[in-house]
């Protein structure tokens, strides 16, 4: 275990490996409880209910039942029900999800006028990602506002303060009197539950700029005008960015409320279509489907912002290997204590070391 | 010393802090003198004389209680590109190349486009660091980022230089290729410089006087002129002249009746808790 200590750096290997086995140790435990009968397996179903007359075969009941009557049926002297145990229908099988994950995007709706899983896909996506788009929109340019010019922060902030901690979900019924059953209301939710909490959270990173390079900008002659938009917003854009990516999870948060309000809709419908249907195996695909879209979104800007803030990490580039004894001064070597022998290397060569 | 010739001055400057428990603390005490064009004055004293204040009101970061700075007989409020700094601390900005680093203060002032990139390159050369113009500042150590400072404060041909322990976060070898590299570009522009340090050594080998502030409240113990010949090189520390003004400094700034920097700590810390 040499790789285990505290802020011990791992090797590209172990890093690789604990990665991948984050992602195994859960799955083999969903196939030790799915496909081990006497780790979990509650239930009995009844494959041949003898002399029963309380089961038919395809009842899933609880072990003791199950027990309980073919004591009584072996009383009696009726033939002994037959079963085999199984989890219950709300914990489905791995390799059932997995079929679920390709035949839900190939299964027709199963009403006329329902539309296609892929379809309430893509309706989530747009909902979440309009309701955040217009959030940014308003949420970053008045908090950078508030984060850097203190009349603003005390003229706007107080109230958003107060007004984040509504629940934005209460909302749901007020913006559908006034927006309408339709996809405007849903939107608002997003809105209403990331902007209230953007506003503060930019303003906090902006309030984090370093001041010894505003100062440095205002002693170059730097308008307040400049110093905002040259020194300020570029030293915060990196953090800002982070900021988002968390926001961006809180949108997909509510998106789950906001589908449900007025006229249900998009993935939410969905998964709630399928529950009632019992197909478990669905739900767990969409839920899995919605994480995958979570992980892909965030890995896609993580890369975005390495991309766009690469001067950030310039020093570990492969430019920035550049090492301060290939370009430290050469010509003006001077010590405070040289040793004899350096002074007379100097002396022999003009001054230089 | 010719009156015509003065460039900045401070008049009566005084500087009061307002302490948590509501009471002012005076920290600056009527501090005046005047730096001649061209002049190299350092301002040195012990920790808490004020010195890095005084310059930053010089500079316009801060507002003075009383008194004020003049550059060119007029009375300076705020901060411009009269006036510029080089910090102890790396204030490039890293999101910028190194020239467009000294290109800022340029294009701060109107001077946009090829002009100012040209200017830029020209004073890269000048601190010696021409080949780094399209590097980040993120890639440069510590010393040379402390030139690309100096290239970018000088690069809008301010009236005066300030600088607050630029060196301060260097190691000393490369502190002292510092040092004369800051002389070597002195000598070649007009430029006015205002030093601040602690460091004695540093002071009496760069400045043409020195200014030994004494601290609670800090106050300008001596004004103190420099005759140690330039141009200046490491056997300038061996020289009469050197070791004179350094041990005179020295008792100036730490006078041997003064109580121990550690024991008012301690009375200090004292009196807080009651």
């Amino acid at each position: 275990m040499s790789f285990i200590g505290i802020h011990k750096p791992l090797s590209r290997k172990v890093k690789i490996a604990a990665t991948l086995l984050s992602f195994i140790l859960p799955l083999a435990l969903w196939c030790t409880v799915s496909y081990v009968p006497f780790v979990y397996h509650p239930l009995v179903e009844v494959t041949d209910a003898g002399g029963s007359m309380l089961c038919v075969p395809g009842d899933e009941i609880e072990r003791s039942v199950f027990n309980e009557e073919n004591a009584s049926l072996k009383a009696e002297g009726s033939a002994a029900m037959k079963g085999k145990r199984v989890n219950p229908v709300y914990l489905p099988a791995p390799h059932e999800v997995a079929k679920a994950l390709v035949t839900s995007f190939r299964t027709p709706p199963k009403r006329d006028g329902d539309v296609w899983f892929h379809e309430s896909l893509l309706h989530s996506i747009k909902i979440v990602f309009l309701g955040f788009f217009i959030s940014m929109l308003l949420g970053l340019p008045l908090g950078i506002l508030c984060g850097s010019v203190p009349f603003f922060e005390r003229l706007i902030e107080p109230f958003i303060e107060f007004f984040r901690y509504f629940p934005a979900p209460v909302f749901g019924a007020l913006m559908v009197a006034i927006l309408g059953i339709n996809d405007a209301p849903k939107v608002a939710i997003i809105f209403i539950g990331t902007f209230f909490q953007m506003l503060p959270m930019t303003a906090a990173t902006t309030r984090r700029a370093e001041t010894a390079l505003v100062e440095a900008a205002e002693t170059l002659g730097a308008s307040q005008k400049r110093v905002l938009w040259h020194v300020i917003i570029p030293n915060v854009a990196p953090s800002l960015f982070k900021d988002m990516r968390i926001l961006l999870g809180w949108a997909w948060t509510y998106l789950i409320v906001a589908e449900v309000v007025g006229t249900s809709s998009g993935i939410t419908w969905f998964i709630n279509q399928q529950a009632k249907y019992r197909v478990f195996e669905n739900v767990y695909a969409a839920i899995v489907i919605l994480g995958c879209i979570g992980l892909l979104c965030d890995a896609f800007l993580a890369w975005l912002g390495r991309q766009i803030f690469a001067w950030q990490d310039g020093s570990t580039s492969s430019l920035g290997k550049v090492k301060r004894e290939l370009c430290s001064p050469s010509n003006y070597v001077f010590s405070f204590r040289l040793t004899p022998e350096e002074k007379k290397l100097k002396e022999a060569n003009n001054g230089k070391l | 010393m010719e009156n015509s010739d003065i460039i900045l001055e401070a008049r009566g400057i005084v500087k009061d802090f307002r302490e948590s428990d509501g009471r002012f603390r005076r920290v600056l005490d009527g501090i005046s003198f005047s730096v001649r064009e061209h002049e190299f004055l350092s301002i040195i004293g012990p920790s808490g004389c004020g010195k890095s204040t005084l310059i930053r009101i010089a500079a316009g970061l801060e507002t003075a209680s009383a008194g004020e700075f003049r550059l060119d007989g007029k009375v300076v409020k705020g901060t411009d590109a009269e006036r510029g700094m080089v910090f102890q601390k790396y204030t490039l900005f890293p999101w910028l190349s190194v020239k467009k680093n000294v290109m800022f203060g340029l294009e701060s002032i109107g001077h946009g486009g090829d002009e100012a990139e040209e200017a830029a390159l020209e004073w890269l050369q000048i601190v010696g660091l021409g080949k780094y113009a399209e590097y980040y500042p993120g890639q440069l150590s510590g010393g040379m980022q402390q030139r690309v400072a100096i290239a970018r404060a000088l690069a809008p041909q301010p009236r005066v230089l300030l600088m607050d322990e630029p060196f301060g976060a260097l190691d000393a070898q490369t502190r002292s290729q510092m040092q004369s590299y800051l002389l070597e570009v002195w000598k070649n522009i007009d430029i006015t410089i205002l030093f601040v340090t602690h460091d004695l050594d540093e002071a009496v080998f760069l400045s043409d006087r020195i200014l030994a502030l004494q601290a609670n409240p800090g106050k300008v113990r001596e004004d103190v002129a420099v005759h140690v010949p330039r141009p200046r090189t490491g056997e300038s520390l061996f020289l009469p002249e050197f070791i004179g003004t350094r041990k005179h400094i020295e008792e100036l700034i730490h006078p041997a009746d003064a109580p121990a920097e550690k024991e008012t700590f301690n009375i200090i810390n004292l009196k807080k808790r009651k």
